[in-house]
């Protein structure tokens, strides 16, 4: 076959895909050559020459990481000579390092004493040059990584690493000859270069001349186990190992493994820096039960029981409608799955719902309207070989690190990249268009670039004939929509329009990526049918690499909608109001599905503040700082007759409720998390929970059988079992398939690989469906009091309500503060420079943070993340909602900045 | 500092690429006589080029400086044959007489000051170079007198 190589390796037959090397060819075949700068996400240098090989039939030794394996190939790779020679390689890096394996972090797990042992390299054959420890470099005051010179034997792993994979260029080799060392530009402090805290280089790095800081004395290779869990906090899924020292019950630091689904051992700052939450002394460790308004600890019991009484009493008081369950898009799926059914079975009601409402709920409606499965279509994997990336209103580098990586690699395949984006981000400012159109104008965007494939007749006439239904009302819709118009309503060159319109189209293939930018306004769902529109009309959906990708925010959003935690569905999306699903439920629950319409969560702070709502059982969420108003959401929530708060950490919610309960983290916990490829893969438990916490499955059990519906289970595992037994889209997937990798959804059965992208021939509702939509300004517009345009969104460094990420020293050294963005003829017609403090003001709130003065976003925008406690950015955000999934509109309202 | 001489060079050399990187460094410090932080930060934000990539650039090679270098380069020798006959004692009345330490420059940007490993005339130890002009069989006394020579 021609694209395999047939080659001998120490006299084995050995078969590899051409284009690999010696070295991949024998690590592969399981001949171990050692390799200390080889890394397989790295294009190689051959520095270290630890991997020379004898081919027959040439002169000299060849390094194997750099030389092509070839047909007919004889190679030794363990004779004398390349031996001897090794051992003087070694040799020689020893007398650069400075030898200290005695109190060294790395001991045990250091590819140089490995090598050095195996070799028994002499460390006196060579006097001993490593430079003086202890002298300043650009980690000094670093509090996530320290590099140590005297350990580093200049591989440069780190430095390729963070050009290669991470691009993000904050390091380089200063010097030459024997002085060589890391640093960053001008030997600036690692956070003030380009540095994005991602640990690529740590991790990569095969000594310990780079390290976590905050893991060092905390325990060496003997001390620690690995346990191979997924990531908590992005939608993207990274499969990391937490290192456990079990004698401290502490997660001391956080790696992956190269070759790993989906980040090939690549981490975000979040997933790599921000597990100390776990260990804080924050966190709840006991029960609290509210006593003449304060509160007071309880054991598990009384609170159970106050939990049972206090919902039970209200239930058969006023009726379904008066309580509500609050599941959480960060839980297991396990404990979606029982939230939901201790909603429908105990609480016999339909009100419940999790934080998909608060993001990509539009997601789930409008492509379920359009294609019949609300969900992203194309796996993570595929995004390398997409010829056209097309980003509106996402941010990946922030928001999805490691997509980001991927798309970063499409790039340097040549793959052509349009963003639109009201603000620079990463991606936009190295976009080949960037089209930085007004907040709230996506829609006149979408209508007018498919106007104009439609006028020109660029689009896919045998996709649109073929496959989707409606066409004719939609492209009558279309004509009011010219390329002019748009220019001037969303501020941008109709040329720009036009090109990103033909460039999108013409790909092969396209593939279009979007996020909250997108959803969280008032015509979310409508914006997300219209990006079904312009991927139907072109034909660039249902292919490999191409399609319609929402990117989940949190670790668990797609799962916590696929377990039905949501009022119209139980979990695989079955309908409640479908009598089969309504038949299949009870015989399998032994009571009938509740039959009242129930709510989203914004429905139930609306209904707390109408009285409506008396009671409210919430696992995870801090309502009061995720929600939109938030003085507005405090006062309904302060309504309730009976608040139940279960978290890990005593929330602002939390401060309101009768009852707390102390919930164990996914560190401490078994289960499963599904990403936003649909792919649900294991998290496992690596410490025991604080205090008397416990994992919320056992704690909904216990609630549930308290309130009459009796539920026990032995391990997550049973529940998952149970779920996937009733919902047919996930019948295949086991705890057992999924150990090792993890399998993407639809899987009916148990010999079904899993689906690697959908609607492949058909949609699953027969035909896509085109959507007439027309633009609507959002529901608050800039006027004379308030000027300006104010988004929200999030940064790389911390997630949602900072309440975990900002535990980590690590990340509150490099992002502690709330900050605005804005633009510098605003700033200069305010009279304000960068890093003033200013009031951002709106007609619902006002906070005061540090103005970030600079060309980001337009004249007349506003950006803000909303990260930071004490300067809560909710506080400014209107409760105005999208029409149909009841999703609030994060990304426009109408504000002003003032000098305090 | 003065933005616009390096704005010149990198019209002239426009469009400017990872590939031009060391004719652009040389060029800038013909013009500023050495590589300023700042004009180097700007050029990086213009050129997309990063400052890590200019930084392991200008380390490697002996040629480019980052620090303002003074009109006159005074070169002390430290090397074994030197240092037998008298050479640290040379290098102590040169750093003595300019006031400043083995690496830097005067403030009136006269003189920089290094000390290096041989200068290859050891049958003249100790020695010393000012600019391309040799100094053998030195004694400190005489530092002060050869020094006047450069204004
Ligand atoms: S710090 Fe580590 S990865 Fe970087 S060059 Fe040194 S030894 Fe290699
Ligand atoms: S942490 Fe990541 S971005 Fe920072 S220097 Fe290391 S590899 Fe580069
Ligand atoms: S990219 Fe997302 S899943 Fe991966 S480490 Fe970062 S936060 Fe975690
Ligand atoms: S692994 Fe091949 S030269 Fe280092
Ligand atoms: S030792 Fe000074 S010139 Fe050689």
């Amino acid at each position: 076959m021609a694209d395999q190589v047939l080659l001998t390796i120490d006299e084995r037959r050995v078969t590899v895909a051409a284009g690999s090397t010696i070295l991949e060819a024998a690590l592969g075949a399981g001949i171990d050559i050692p390799h200390l700068c080889h890394d397989p996400r790295l294009v190689p240098t051959g520095a270290c020459r630890l991997c020379i090989v004898e081919v027959e039939g040439e002169r000299g030794l060849q390094t194997s990481c750099s030389r092509q394996a070839a047909n007919g190939m004889i190679v030794r790779t363990n004779t004398p000579a390349v031996r001897a020679l090794r051992r003087t390689a070694l040799s020689l890096l020893l007398s650069e390092h400075r030898i200290t394996c005695t109190t060294c972090d790395k001991d045990g797990d250091c590819l140089l004493q490995d090598y050095a042992y195996e070799y028994q390299a002499d460390e006196s054959l060579f006097p001993n040059v490593s430079p003086r420890p202890g002298q300043p470099n650009y980690t000094t005051g670093n509090a996530a990584i320290e590099y140590d010179p005297s350990k580093c034997v200049r591989c440069q792993r780190c430095v390729r690493f963070c050009s290669e994979v991470q691009m993000a260029e904050a390091l380089t080799l200063r010097g030459r000859g024997t002085q060589v060392e890391v640093t960053t530009g001008f030997d600036v402090e690692l956070n003030n270069s380009t540095c994005e805290l991602c640990g690529g280089c740590v991790n990569t790095c095969p000594t310990s001349a780079l390290y976590d800081r905050p893991a060092k004395g905390l325990g060496r290779r003997r001390d620690l186990v690995k346990v191979r869990t997924t990531c908590s906090y992005c939608g993207v899924g990274c499969q990391m190992d937490l290192n456990v020292n079990r004698k401290l019950n502490r997660v001391v630091r956080v790696t992956s493994e190269p070759g790993c689904l989906p980040n090939d051992g690549n981490l975000c700052v979040k997933g790599k820096y921000a597990t100390d939450f776990i260990s804080d002394r924050e966190r709840l460790t006991k029960p609290l039960l509210r006593v003449d308004g304060s509160f007071r600890e309880v054991s598990w019991d009384e609170a159970i029981q106050a939990v049972a009484k206090g919902l039970t009493a209200l239930r058969d008081q006023y009726g379904p409608d008066a309580i509500a369950f609050q599941s959480c898009s960060r839980c297991p799926n396990e404990e979606n799955y029982l939230m939901q059914k201790l909603a429908r079975m105990a609480g016999r009601t339909n009100n419940i719902d999790q934080c998909a409402t608060t993001c990509h709920a539009p997601t789930v409606a409008g492509l379920a309207s359009s294609f019949g499965s609300g969900a992203m279509t194309n796996s993570i994997a595929e995004i390398k070989n997409v010829q056209t990336l097309f980003l509106i209103g996402a941010n990946p580098t922030d928001a999805h690190p490691i997509v980001g990586l991927e798309m970063k690699k499409a790039r340097r395949k040549g793959a052509r990249l349009i963003v639109c984006d009201p603000r620079e981000t990463w991606m936009a400012s190295r976009a080949d268009i960037h089209i930085k159109h007004r907040p709230g104008t996506d829609n006149m965007l979408i209508n007018a670039m498919m106007n104009h494939l439609v006028a020109t007749g660029r689009f896919d006439r045998r996709f649109v004939a073929e496959r989707c239904e409606d066409f004719d009302a939609f492209r009558a819709n279309l004509e009011a929509y010219p390329l002019d118009l748009a220019a001037r309503v969303c501020g941008v060159d109709a040329d720009l329009i036009r090109k990103a319109a033909e460039w999108y189209a013409e790909g092969t293939p396209s593939s279009i990526f979007y996020t909250l930018g997108i959803t969280e306004h008032t015509c979310g769902t409508e914006n997300v049918q219209n990006l079904a529109n312009l991927a139907m009309l072109c034909g660039q959906i249902g292919k490999e690499s191409s399609g319609v990708n929402p990117l989940r925010g949190q670790n668990n959003v797609q799962g916590s909608c696929d377990m039905g935690a949501m009022p119209a569905h139980v979990s695989g999306y079955q309908k409640v109001a479908d009598p089969a699903v309504q038949q299949k439920f009870l015989a399998a629950w032994g009571l009938p599905l509740p039959t009242n319409r129930g709510g989203r969560i914004t429905d139930f702070i609306e209904q707390a503040g109408a009285g409506v709502l008396k009671g409210l059982y919430c696992m995870g969420e801090d309502l009061i700082r995720s929600e939109p108003n938030s003085t507005k959401v405090a006062e309904h929530l302060s309504k309730l007759q009976f608040l139940v708060c279960q978290d890990i950490f005593m929330t602002e919610t939390a401060k309101l409720a009768h009852v707390v309960l102390p919930a164990a983290c996914f560190a401490e916990k078994d289960g499963t998390f599904t990403n936003t490829e649909r792919r649900v893969q294991r998290i496992r438990k690596a410490v025991e929970p604080p205090g008397e916490a416990r994992p919320d499955w056992q704690i909904l059990c216990d609630v549930a059988t308290a309130m009459g519906y009796p539920m026990s289970y032995a391990h997550p595992g049973e529940i998952w079992d149970e779920m996937a037994r009733l919902s047919p889209s996930l019948a295949g997937i086991s705890y057992e398939r999924i150990d090792k990798v993890g399998l993407s959804w639809p899987c009916p059965s148990k010999d079904h690989p899993g689906t690697q992208f959908l609607h492949k021939g058909s949609f699953p509702r027969g035909k896509g469906l085109f959507h007439v939509i027309r633009h609507r300004p959002p529901a608050e517009e800039p006027d004379k009091d308030y000027p300006l345009i104010l988004s929200t969104g999030r940064t790389l460094y911390n997630y949602n309500v900072g309440n975990m990420t900002l535990k980590s020293p690590a990340i509150s050294q490099k992002q502690s503060q709330n900050f605005v963005e804005m633009h510098q003829e605003d700033a200069a017609r305010l009279g304000i420079q960068d890093g003033d403090m200013v009031r951002v003001v709106t007609r619902r709130g006002a906070v005061t943070v540090a103005a970030r003065v600079a060309c980001k976003v337009n004249p007349g925008a506003l950006w803000m993340p909303f990260h930071f406690a004490e300067t809560s950015t909710n506080l400014l955000t209107n409760d105005a909602f999208d029409n149909i999934t009841r999703t609030a509109e994060y990304k426009c309202c109408a504000a002003a900045i003032q000098k305090p | 500092m003065d933005w616009a001489p390096a704005q010149r060079i990198l019209q002239q050399m426009s469009p400017v690429g990872e590939s031009d990187l060391i004719p652009l460094l040389q060029n800038l410090q013909d013009t500023y006589g050495y590589l300023p932080a700042e004009v180097l930060t700007e050029v990086s934000r213009q050129t997309g080029i990063p400052t890590s990539r200019m930084y392991g650039v200008i380390t490697f090679y002996a040629q480019f400086s980052m620090k303002p270098r003074g009109r006159h380069t005074i070169r002390c020798c430290r090397g074994t044959a030197c240092h037998v006959r008298g050479g640290q004692s040379v290098a102590d009345a040169v750093g003595r007489v300019l006031g400043i330490a083995d690496g830097e420059t005067t403030q009136d940007g006269r003189f920089t000051f290094e000390t290096v490993a041989c200068l290859g005339t050891c049958f003249l130890a100790p020695v010393m170079m000012v600019d391309n002009d040799y100094f053998g069989l030195l004694r400190p006394e005489k530092v002060n007198s050869i020094l006047d020579a450069y204004p």
